[in-house]
């Protein structure tokens, strides 16, 4: 239970302990300027009674023995000097044996103990040893724990490490080290000790004011480390051991935590790699509460970063076996701590793989490995639940993505989709599209059929319905960005070879049919597209040299984009069939391949027949087909004739009169193509363009009566301009008195009190004009074509 | 000096994943004044990249695009110059110039860009002058063969237009450019 006004009174009393202090150092101070080593000696133990009180917490005690910490350095200066106070050094230290409390005794006689070392009148070891155990008079934790400090601070520049004067024949650095292992482990039994302290003290409170002593105890690691004399011997012989050995012992995880994390931060990462095996034997001793994994994921680290530093090193990580004996560190800590939520198995096998792929990329099968360990811990448990722990596996899986950028890598890890496998079906999705952009941001190539099926394997979740999850429930927009992130993927499987990249393109098609109605749309495009790239790069292949059966043929190819593209019936995707299979007519057409080019138009016409019945879509697909049309060599007479006739029909037959106006003309096209042996039907032709011109005039003649004014007579003008254009090209039906004819009639229309100026229709019809009038200043043939044409 | 940037054809995601890294380096947002896109982008993400390089954005449907909203041609002014937009899946034959030569007394411009063929022209004719800034991603296409990456950057100045045409060829980007100019009567000249 807090006591509510607790901080106003603890400044209360600090206030008086430091008043304390400063009434009794005054006394000593005339004391000292008078030699009178009686009255120093009275004062100082009084003055240092002050730091005998319970009531100050460690913050504010701290504030009190600096203030007494600075006049001791004041006495010491009078002890060294014999001369002042006339007592041997040996006396002293008797003397002061004589003060009436121990902890004043005490300070005072760490105080000489300084100066008698000093003095080498007595071994350092000697001294050392006395004051570290007389220490043990003072068993309350944050007196004791101050008092050890000021020893740890008197002997810090006495101590017999090599090149230190105080190193002697009977002087060793091994005296060094007891005395400051010592202490440290009298200090950390204090330190522990605290939280027993106090019933006036939070749970909270308690932790708080540890915290701000736990440096004490650790700067005595920090001095070990500072001598010189302990070397990897004697740090692997002596100091570690005992060092862990407390850490165990006290079975405190406050304490084990902060001393686990100093030794690692505090000793060389050269050590640590030698004593590895000690270090870790450590850790499934430690308390169930204690955050190992952060401790080991910061020797990890440390490690990480050694091993960076220079080519030297790596070799001896593999000679003490570092990624072996860290493999099964971490698989002890695992077992031994049950408690261990799954998150924090997982964080552990995050450190260690990051650890790999820093110092040993190379070593697939450690990355491996590790992916296993993880697997193992996974199985007989049912999908992961915890989203930290989810976050941590998609860490995990996105490490090796991170470092090999070259997803090839990855898919040889046999153990990596079996740790896919235990992520419920979101996250597995949320993983696979991190796989995704990965291969897209690296643009990496998958070259073989065999990884592209694993790729497959990896993001199934993404290609079709898992087992408990319904389409019907995504979010669109997150589901067309799903879609589209695999139409992207499929353009990174690649192989120049022909015959592996039909493999390939077998076995995404494979995949992508089972994805449902919903996901063939995103899908089947892009399959189909890159299966008509490799059509062209096969274009004219029959079989081999040997004139052998191959399977990537044309033939064969489109035989499977057949298939596809009838899978989108199923969607239904009318609009985008059609295209797809004017696509295909026309790489058919190239490859020579007439029945299979007539085929894919049979199947768009009937596509447009049957499924297309959306007027404006009407309008799109009827252009594409003649478009496509138009461009068609391969066929024979009789195929041609049925594809121009159906389209024509089809032309004229489009509701609204402009549009049917439109495609008819552009249907002329298709009965004179300019190439060497292209038909050239000149009467067909203008049967188009005089059925567009009838047109036109129903379309007049409809607007006349159903508005009563002239409608535009745009149409009159882009027919004129197809007159025009056969005109030029040779055709001998198209004469310039038609011309003519047409543009009087259009003149005529403009001009006519009816009819409304235009802004479409006039310019069109000025420029087409000034494009007659130039044709005939050009000079030459085109001159005299047009000479007979007026404008 | 106004910039103009001319491309379409993506094709993403059905014909290709992306822009090239080296186009996409290049078109940082706040140098270009007006996009025009042919279209055929195909999807929403595309749009949405166009719109962070520059907001006035101005796009004609593609037979392939998401957005059947579009439309079918685009007429804008700037500075001195009538340009017109087209996809030109709609003028057949297809790539056949003196047919897109009619869209472009129709639709009364000086410059007309159009696209479809993925095949990069640039093409001066007596009404003025036909732009095909090719496909931006190198897609396939059935009309062309070997398409390689390509947009187009145009600088409009009084009367002057100079049209910087983008290539990607072996991993390498290279420019070409082409002076037209205007007189004050509609023609545009071939400097």
């Amino acid at each position: 239970m807090m006591i509510p006004d607790g901080i106003e009174d603890e400044e209360k009393w600090l206030a008086e302990g430091i008043a304390g202090i400063q009434h009794n150092a005054f006394y000593m101070h005339r004391a000292l300027d008078a030699n009178n080593l009686r009255e120093v000696l009275k004062y100082s133990a009084q003055m240092l009674s002050e730091l005998r009180t319970s009531k100050l917490s460690p913050h504010k005690y701290y504030e009190l023995y600096m203030r007494a910490f600075d006049e001791l350095r004041k006495l010491e200066m009078f002890f060294k000097d014999e001369s002042r106070h006339g007592v041997s050094i040996v006396d002293l230290y008797e003397l002061v044996q004589h003060a009436g409390n121990i902890l004043p005794r005490l300070y005072l006689l760490c105080t000489v103990g300084s100066v008698y070392i000093k003095s080498k009148e007595a071994p350092a070891k000697d001294v050392l040893k006395d004051l570290v155990e007389m220490c043990l008079g003072v068993q309350h934790p944050i007196r004791g724990l101050f008092l050890r400090c000021y020893l740890a601070q008197i002997s810090r520049d006495k101590l017999p490490d090599i090149g230190s004067e105080y190193k002697g024949d009977s002087d060793t650095v091994v005296d060094a080290v007891d005395f400051v292992l010592q202490n440290f482990i009298e200090m950390n039994k204090l330190w522990v000790r605290l939280k027993h302290q106090g019933p006036g003290r939070s749970r909270e409170k308690l932790e708080k004011e540890r915290s701000e002593l736990r440096d004490l105890v650790g700067k005595n690691l920090h001095v070990l480390s500072q001598i010189e004399g302990v070397d990897l011997e004697m740090y692997k012989d002596t100091v570690l051991p005992r060092i862990l050995e407390q850490i165990v012992n006290c079975k405190d995880d406050l304490s084990q935590y902060y001393l686990m994390d100093c030794i690692i931060q505090v000793f060389p990462d050269e050590y640590h790699l030698q004593t590895l095996e000690t270090l870790l034997g450590a850790c499934p001793l430690l308390q169930p509460t204690v955050d190992i994994k952060t401790v080991l994921s910061q020797l990890m680290d440390r490690l990480s970063n050694y091993a960076a530093s220079s080519t030297d090193v790596l070799p001896e990580f593999l000679r003490v076996e570092a990624f072996a004996k860290l493999s099964s560190a971490i698989g002890r800590v695992i077992e031994a701590q049950v408690e261990m939520p799954i998150v924090g198995a997982i964080t552990l096998y995050v450190s260690l793989l990051t650890f790999t792929l820093r110092v040993h990329p190379d070593r697939l099968d450690y990355v491996d490995q590790v992916l296993g360990a993880c697997v193992k811990k996974l199985s007989g448990k049912p999908k992961l639940e915890d989203s930290k722990a989810k976050k941590q596996v998609v860490a995990l899986l996105s490490a090796p993505l991170e470092k090999y950028k070259d997803i090839v890598m990855a898919l040889t890890l046999s153990n990596y989709p079996r740790v896919m496998d235990h992520l419920d079906n979101e996250t597995n999705k949320v993983m696979a599209m991190v796989i995704i952009q990965s291969i897209l941001k690296n643009t990496s190539c998958i070259s073989t059929a065999d990884q592209v099926e694993v790729l497959f394997e990896l993001i199934k979740g993404l290609v079709k319905d898992l087992d408990g999850t319904d389409v019907e429930e995504l979010d669109e927009e997150d589901f067309k960005e799903e879609q589209n992130s695999v139409a992207r993927l499929i353009h990174m499987l690649y192989n120049d070879d022909p015959e592996e990249m039909l493999k390939i393109i077998c076995a995404a098609k494979k995949n992508i049919m089972n994805g449902g109605p919903k996901r063939l749309p995103f899908t089947v495009p892009p399959l189909i597209l890159s299966a008509l790239g490799l059509i062209r790069r096969l274009q004219g292949r029959e079989g081999d040299l040997t004139g052998e059966e191959v399977p990537a043929t044309p033939k064969n190819i489109f035989q499977i984009l057949n298939q596809a593209i009838e899978a989108l019936t199923t969607v239904p995707s009318p609009e985008l069939a059609l295209r797809l299979y004017l696509e295909c007519a026309e790489a058919a057409n190239d490859c020579d391949l007439e029945p299979v080019a007539y085929e894919f138009f049979t199947q768009a016409f009937v596509l447009y027949e049957e499924e297309i019945t959306d007027s404006k879509s009407q309008v799109t697909a009827i252009h594409l087909i003649i478009g496509t049309l138009q461009r068609m060599n391969v066929f024979g007479v009789e195929n041609r004739d049925t594809l121009t006739h159906k389209a024509t029909g089809y032309s004229a037959k489009l509701l609204k009169k402009p549009d049917q106006c439109r495609a008819v003309y552009a249907c002329s096209h298709l009965f004179w193509v300019d190439d060497l042996d292209g038909i050239k039907d000149g009467e067909r032709v203008l049967l188009c363009l005089k059925r567009a011109l009838r047109i036109a005039n129903a379309a007049q003649q409809m607007i006349n009566i159903t508005r009563g004014s002239s409608g535009p007579v745009t149409l009159f003008v882009e027919i004129l301009n197809k007159y025009l254009y056969f005109f030029e090209k040779g055709n001998p039906q198209v004469t310039s008195a038609a011309i003519q004819a047409l543009i009087e009639l259009i003149t005529t229309e403009t001009k006519s009190d009816s009819t409304a100026p235009d802004a479409v229709s006039d310019p069109f019809f000025a420029s087409t004009l000034r494009y007659i009038q130039f044709q005939k200043q050009k000079g030459g043939a085109m001159s005299e074509k047009y000479d007979s044409i007026k404008v | 000096m106004v910039l103009v940037l001319a491309l379409g054809d993506l094709h993403v995601p059905h014909r290709a994943p992306d822009l090239p890294a080296k186009f996409k380096s290049m078109l940082v947002p706040g140098k270009i004044q007006h996009i025009i896109c042919t279209g055929n982008l195909c999807i929403k993400e595309v749009h949405d990249y166009l719109k962070t390089l520059c907001p006035d954005l101005h796009i004609t449907r593609g037979e392939y695009d998401e957005e059947t909203r579009y439309p079918e041609t685009k007429t804008l002014t700037i500075g001195q110059f009538k340009l017109g937009l087209c996809h030109g899946h709609q003028v057949i034959p297809w790539g056949d110039l003196d047919s897109l030569a009619m869209l472009q007394r129709q639709l009364d411009v000086d410059i007309l860009v159009t696209g479809h063929t993925h095949q990069f022209t640039a093409y001066k004719h007596e009404g003025g002058v036909v732009i095909n800034p090719g496909s931006a991603t190198g897609a396939y296409s059935s009309i062309t063969y070997d398409v390689n990456p390509s947009f187009v950057l145009m600088d409009i100045d009084g009367l002057r237009v100079v049209v910087y045409v983008y290539e990607l060829i072996d991993g390498e980007v290279k420019v070409d450019k082409i002076d037209f100019k205007k007189t004050t009567t509609v023609n545009l000249v071939f400097l």
